[in-house]
C-alpha cells in the first residue's frame, strides 16, 4: 500500500475537523475524496501531506510515517492545494525552477520538465508572462505542473479542474489518467462528481470529518441506491401486464406504456422476461438499465 | 540545511526587488538621504564654527550615521511582517510548507530574505555619508565609530526582523500584523531615540552596553521564533477570535489537573509535588540566580567598602536597635516594620515578579530576586571587612524569617520565570498560548496556597523574631 491510514483525527482545539479516518491506496490507484465544504478533505490531504500533524491515528505514505518522517514524505509527494497561490511576480519557468530546486532536482532536468509539462497544459507560449497575469485556469495548470515537476510516486490533487474552461478540464483529466497508467497513485478531492466518477478506481465519501462510504462507484451505488433497476418500454398501454409478470419480477414502477424492475441477475432476468413478453404477444420498443448517477448516491449520504 | 534555507531567501529577495514599493523608498534612503544628513552635519559644524569642533564631531557624525543607517532597516520590519501571513494571504504558503524543507529552514530563509535587503542599503547608506563627510568636509571617521554604529544598526534590524517573522507567522492577516508591530517599532524607536542621547551627550561607550543587550535580547526572540514557528501553527490558525470561554476552559483544566474541580486538599497533597516536579528546571535556575546574587554582592563589597563606623556590630545596643525599628518610617517602597507592611511589601514584589516575568520571557522576575540577594550578600561581605562573623549576621538578620522567606520567594520567582520561558519554550505538548496558560495556573495555585502562607509566618517572624534573636546575638 502507498497511502495507509489508520483513525485519523484531526482536532483544533473544541473541532474536530477529522475523526477515525481510515484509507488504503495502492500502486496506480485513483481515490477519489467527495464531501461537501469543510467535511475535513482537505484537513485529511493536510495531514497525509505531512503539513499537519494528526492528533491521534497514524499515516504512512510511500512508506514513510507521516510525522516521524514528514520530510520523506513531503520529497515523495506532489500536492496540489485547493487555490493554486502562485508567486504573482514570478515567470512560469522561474516558479517551477524554484520549486524544483526546493525538490533538489537537477537544474538541467528541472528545465526540460518543466517545459515538458508546460507545453503539456499549453502554457509553453505563456512562460516567461509573470504568474499574476495568467488567467484562473492557467494558474491552475501551473500549479498542477508545480505538483508534478518532480514525478512523485503519490499526487494529492485538491480541485485539480474547478475554474477551469472544458477543454482545460479534459487535459487536466487525460493527465490525471495517464499518472494511473505510468503507476502513480492519486487522491483526488472533487466537487465534480463525474470527473470523480470517470477517473477514480474507488471514490470515498466524508462527511463531518468522517468517512461513512467508500467503494467503488458501482459498489456504493448498490449499496445505497439498491441493486439494478431495468426499463422496459413497450408498443401501447400496459393493460394490467405488471401484474401477470409480477409474481416473476420485483417490479418497483410503472407508468403507461413502461415499468421498472430490479434485478440482482440481469443476465438471466432480462431474457427470460423478453421470452415472457414475446409468448403474451406484446412487442418490446427498449430494455434498457435505469442510468443511476454518482450525484444521487453522494445526495443520498450528505443529506442523511 | 543553508543552501535550502538561501533558497527561500534568493526567491524572496528576487521578489522585493521587482517590488517598487519596497524599492523605490529604499533605494531613495539609501541614495539620497545621505547627502541630507551630511548637508544637515554641514550646518551644524558651520553654525558651532567657534565652539568646540572636536566634542561636535563626535557627537554629530555617530549620530548622523546612526539615522542614516536606520531609516532603510525600518522596512524590513515591512518585509518581515509580510514574510508569512502576506503568503498565507495570496494562499501561497502551502505550497511551500509541502516541501521537504524543516520549519527552522523556512524560518531562517524567511529571516535573511527580511533583513538582507534593508540592511544592505543601511550600510550602502552609511558608506554613502561616510565618504559624502570626507569629500565635503575632509573628515575621516574612525573606524570603531563605523564598527559600533554598524553592529548596532545590524542588531536592532535583526531584532526587528524577528520579532516580526514571530507576529507574522502567528496573525492571519496582514492587519493584524501591522496592529501588532507596534509592539516592535515602540521599543525599538525608544531605543533609538536612548542611542541618540548617549551620542549627543558623548556617551557612545554606554553604546557598547546596550549592544549586549540586544545580543540578548536577540537570542531570546530568535530562540523564540525557531520554538513557535511550525507549520502546524501557522496552517491551524484560522482566526484571531478570542475564545475567552476556550481559554477559560483550558485555564481551568490546568488549575484542576484535568479533574474538573479543585481541591486544596488534593493540591497539598499531590498536585504540589507534580507542580514541584514539572518546574524543577526554573526551580534549579532560580536558587544559582539567587547563590549569583548573593555572590555578586559580596564581590561588590570586596570592591566599594562601607566606612568601618557604617556597619558597627560591636558597638550595637539593643535598646537603640528596638528603638529605631519602632520608630522607622516607611521610605518609598520600603515598608514600616510591622508584620502587616513587611507581608504587604513581600507579597507585592513577588506579584510584580510574575507579571514581570510573562513580558519579559522570566528574566525581570529574576532581576527582582537578585537585588535583594546582592544586598545581603553585599552586607554580609561587609560585615566580613569589619572582622565579624558573616555567617552569625545570617543567622541573627536572614536566617529566622529567610527559612520561610527565601522558598517562597524562590518558588515564585521560578513559577514566573517559568510563566515567561514558556513564551519561548513551550511545552512539548502545548501551544505557546496553552503553555503560558498552564504556567500561570501553576503560579496562581502555588502562590496562594504556598507563597502567601510562608510569607504570612516569615513576616510575623521577621516583625518579631528576627529582632530578638538579633539582639540576642548582637546586644550588649
Amino acid at each position: 500500500m502507498l497511502v495507509e491510514a489508520e483513525h485519523l483525527c484531526k482536532r483544533f482545539g473544541d473541532f474536530t475537523a477529522v475523526r477515525d479516518v481510515t484509507l488504503r491506496m495502492g500502486e496506480g490507484e485513483i481515490l477519489a475524496l467527495l464531501g461537501p465544504n469543510g467535511a475535513g478533505k482537505t484537513t485529511t490531504v493536510r495531514m497525509l501531506a505531512s503539513i499537519l500533524k494528526p492528533t491521534s491515528g497514524a499515516a504512512r505514505v510511500g512508506g514513510f510515517e507521516v510525522v516521524r518522517d514528514a520530510q520523506q514524505v513531503r520529497h515523495t509527494i506532489g500536492l496540489l492545494t485547493e487555490v493554486p497561490g502562485l508567486y504573482q511576480r514570478m515567470n512560469a519557468l522561474e516558479y517551477l525552477a524554484f520549486f524544483g530546486e526546493l525538490q533538489h532536482m537537477d537544474k538541467r532536468l528541472c528545465k526540460q520538465r518543466s517545459e515538458a509539462l508546460l507545453t503539456r497544459f499549453g502554457l509553453f507560449d505563456a512562460r516567461q508572462r509573470r504568474l499574476g497575469t495568467y488567467s484562473k485556469g492557467m494558474k491552475q495548470k501551473a500549479a498542477i505542473a508545480r505538483a508534478m515537476l518532480h514525478e512523485p510516486r503519490i499526487l494529492f490533487l485538491d480541485e485539480p479542474t474547478s475554474a477551469m474552461d472544458p477543454h482545460s478540464a479534459k487535459q487536466v483529466r487525460n493527465t490525471i489518467s495517464d499518472l494511473r497508467a505510468q503507476g502513480r497513485t492519486v487522491l483526488l478531492c472533487t466537487h465534480n462528481l463525474n470527473e470523480a466518477e470517470q477517473l477514480a478506481d474507488r471514490i470515498a465519501i466524508i462527511r463531518r470529518g468522517e468517512i461513512i462510504a467508500q467503494g467503488t462507484a458501482q459498489e456504493l451505488k448498490r449499496e445505497l441506491l439498491g441493486e439494478p433497476m431495468m426499463e422496459v418500454r413497450l408498443v401501447g398501454l400496459l393493460n394490467g401486464l405488471s401484474a401477470r409478470i409480477g409474481t416473476q419480477l420485483d417490479i418497483v414502477e410503472t407508468g403507461a406504456n413502461w415499468f421498472r424492475y430490479r434485478t440482482t441477475r440481469p443476465e438471466m432476468d432480462n431474457p427470460a422476461l423478453l421470452a415472457r413478453l414475446s409468448e403474451l404477444g406484446r412487442q418490446v420498443v427498449t430494455l434498457s438499465e435505469v442510468e443511476r448517477s454518482l450525484e444521487d448516491v453522494y445526495l443520498k449520504i450528505v443529506e442523511q | 540545511m543553508l543552501s535550502n534555507a538561501l533558497i527561500i531567501t534568493r526567491r524572496e529577495l528576487r521578489d522585493s526587488l521587482r517590488d517598487w514599493r519596497i524599492l523605490m523608498p529604499i533605494a531613495l534612503l539609501t541614495l539620497a538621504f545621505p547627502w541630507l544628513m551630511i548637508a544637515v552635519s554641514q550646518l551644524v559644524f558651520d553654525y558651532a564654527h567657534n565652539f568646540d569642533e572636536s566634542a561636535l564631531f563626535i557627537t554629530v557624525i555617530p549620530f548622523s550615521i546612526m539615522i542614516v543607517g536606520f531609516f532603510p532597516i525600518s522596512f524590513s520590519l515591512v518585509i518581515a511582517l509580510e514574510a508569512f501571513v502576506g503568503e498565507k494571504e495570496r494562499n501561497s504558503l502551502e505550497p511551500l510548507l509541502a516541501m521537504p524543507i524543516s520549519d527552522f529552514e523556512l524560518y531562517l530563509g524567511k529571516l535573511l530574505s527580511s533583513i538582507a535587503l534593508p540592511l544592505i542599503a543601511s550600510y550602502v547608506g552609511m558608506a554613502m555619508f561616510i565618504v559624502g563627510i570626507h569629500l565635503v568636509r575632509r573628515i575621516d571617521v574612525p573606524t570603531w565609530m563605523v564598527v559600533q554604529v554598524g553592529l548596532l544598526t545590524g542588531l536592532e534590524a535583526l531584532l526587528m526582523v524577528a520579532g516580526a517573522v514571530v507576529v507574522s507567522s502567528h496573525t492571519t492577516s496582514i492587519r493584524a500584523a501591522n496592529l501588532l508591530a507596534s509592539f516592535i517599532i515602540v521599543p525599538t524607536t525608544l531605543l533609538v531615540q536612548i542611542e541618540s542621547v548617549l551620542l549627543l551627550n558623548n556617551r557612545s561607550d554606554l553604546l557598547w552596553h546596550i549592544m549586549a543587550g540586544l545580543i540578548v535580547a536577540n537570542l531570546i526572540v530568535g530562540r523564540m521564533g525557531i520554538q513557535l514557528f511550525n507549520r502546524e501553527e501557522i496552517l491551524a490558525r484560522e482566526n484571531d477570535e478570542l475564545n475567552a470561554r476556550g481559554l477559560l476552559r483550558a485555564f481551568w483544566n490546568f488549575l484542576t489537573e484535568g479533574r474538573g474541580r479543585f481541591s486544596v486538599v488534593q493540591f497539598y497533597h499531590a498536585d504540589l509535588r507534580a507542580l514541584l516536579a514539572r518546574n524543577r528546571g526554573a526551580l534549579v535556575v532560580t536558587m544559582l540566580v539567587l547563590v549569583a546574587g548573593g555572590v555578586l554582592g559580596w564581590l561588590y563589597a570586596m570592591l566599594y567598602r562601607l566606612p568601618p563606623d557604617f556597619i558597627a556590630l560591636n558597638n550595637f545596643s539593643g535598646d537603640d536597635f528596638r528603638r529605631n525599628l519602632h520608630n522607622a518610617p516607611a521610605l518609598g517602597l520600603l515598608p514600616q516594620f510591622s508584620t502587616r507592611a513587611i507581608f504587604v511589601n513581600n507579597v507585592r514584589s513577588l506579584a510584580a515578579a510574575g507579571l514581570l516575568g510573562v513580558f519579559s520571557f522570566g528574566s525581570l522576575a529574576l532581576i527582582l530576586l537578585i537585588i535583594p540577594m546582592a544586598i545581603i550578600g553585599f552586607f554580609a561581605g561587609e560585615v566580613w571587612l569589619t572582622g565579624a562573623s558573616p555567617l552569625q549576621f545570617l543567622f541573627a538578620f536572614i536566617a529566622p524569617h529567610g527559612v520561610l522567606e527565601l522558598p517562597a520567594a524562590i518558588l515564585a520567582t521560578a513559577l514566573a520565570l517559568q510563566m515567561g520561558a514558556s513564551l519561548i519554550s513551550p511545552r512539548a505538548d502545548l501551544t505557546a498560548g496553552e503553555s503560558l496558560l498552564a504556567a500561570l495556573a501553576d503560579f496562581m495555585r502555588a502562590f496562594i496556597f504556598v507563597v502567601l502562607p510562608l510569607l504570612l509566618v516569615a513576616a510575623w517572624v521577621e516583625a518579631n523574631v528576627t529582632p530578638q534573636v538579633v539582639v540576642w546575638l548582637y546586644g550588649r
